[in-house]
């Protein structure tokens, strides 16, 4: 039982991620896309009037389907197929201690607004344009997907080393 | 429960980014620094994958299965694929999370990342309200 606990290679967790982009399709039409899944949240819990919430979030209510069940995958690989050997976040900086430090705030606060903020301003994140855009050979999400490594080769190196 | 498909769909997913440390801070630093092939690998089967099922779906017409036409996905550009696109950047970085291990990241035990969820949540609420101001 211990290959249970043990990482996926990425010629295993690249293929089964590839995957999803035909099953959603199959399934029913369904375009493999995350970051909107924020836009949804928002649409149904504060729309404000603002027209980037206004549509029918209920339509789209699989999209919310489809992240509680990465939530719950994320829960059976990383507690109950994980023998605690495999260390995901750095404990240090990602605890709730640390929220309301200046580097806690940076990290985890300003961090995930960024996220939130520019995969909304370029309509989609690394799996609407890096895996299904890519996949359906669309040069829009090639010019994102280098927009993104750009960011976070920029930030990676030159900013997380003066935090962490 | 016709959506409950979706969230096996949305587990296995999930499995796979948490199992393939697509949702560690660790690889993902690791990645934007050169220093291992893994995410890379990640990224260069995933997208291969994808791309030979839409070939294969547009080559046969292979219909959803309860029968409709299957539209490809097409994806239009505009500026905010290079503003926006750098700005997630910035974040991916800083979180080690784009918006997928956002969520596997909560269910994988380090709870504090609902913050994450959260403020990424606040990100897209105020990118919707000052919208208007900003070039497209």
């Amino acid at each position: 039982m211990e290959f249970l606990y043990k990482p996926w290679p990425w010629y295993v967790a690249g293929p089964v991620i590839g995957l999803a982009v035909p099953m959603l399709l199959l399934m029913g039409n369904k375009r493999l896309g995350i970051s909107s899944t924020l836009r949804h949240i928002c649409a149904a819990c504060v729309p404000a009037s603002i027209p980037l919430f206004q549509y029918d979030w209920k339509k789209e209510i699989w999209n919310l389907w489809f992240v509680g069940g990465i939530l719950v995958g994320g829960f059976i690989g990383g507690v109950l197929m994980n023998d605690g050997s495999v260390v995901l976040m750095p404990r240090e900086i990602f605890n709730w201690s640390e929220v309301v430090t200046t580097r806690g705030l940076i990290m985890m606060v300003a961090g995930g607004f960024m996220v939130g903020f520019g995969t909304r301003y370029a309509r989609g994140c690394t799996s609407g344009h890096g895996i299904l855009g890519l996949s359906a050979l669309q040069w829009p999400s090639l010019v994102a997907i280098m927009s993104f490594f750009l960011g976070g080769i920029l930030f990676s190196n030159f900013v997380v080393p003066y935090l962490v | 429960m016709k959506n409950l498909k979706y969230a096996l769909v949305g587990i296995v997913f999930g499995l796979a980014l948490t199992k393939g440390e697509a949702i560690s801070w660790f690889r993902i630093q690791e990645m934007f620094h050169f220093e291992s092939f893994h995410m890379y690998g990640i990224f260069m089967t995933a997208v291969p994958v994808g791309a030979l099922s839409l070939l294969i779906i547009r080559k046969f017409s292979v219909k959803t299965f309860s029968g409709d036409v299957i539209e490809m996905p097409k994806k239009e550009y505009h500026h905010g694929v290079i503003i926006g696109g750098l700005i997630f950047g910035f974040g991916w970085a800083l979180t080690g999370a784009c918006p997928g291990p956002l969520y596997a990241q909560i269910g994988s035990g380090y709870t504090v990342t609902i913050v994450t969820l959260f403020a990424a949540l606040a990100g897209t609420w105020v990118f919707g309200r000052i919208q208007r101001y900003l070039p497209d």
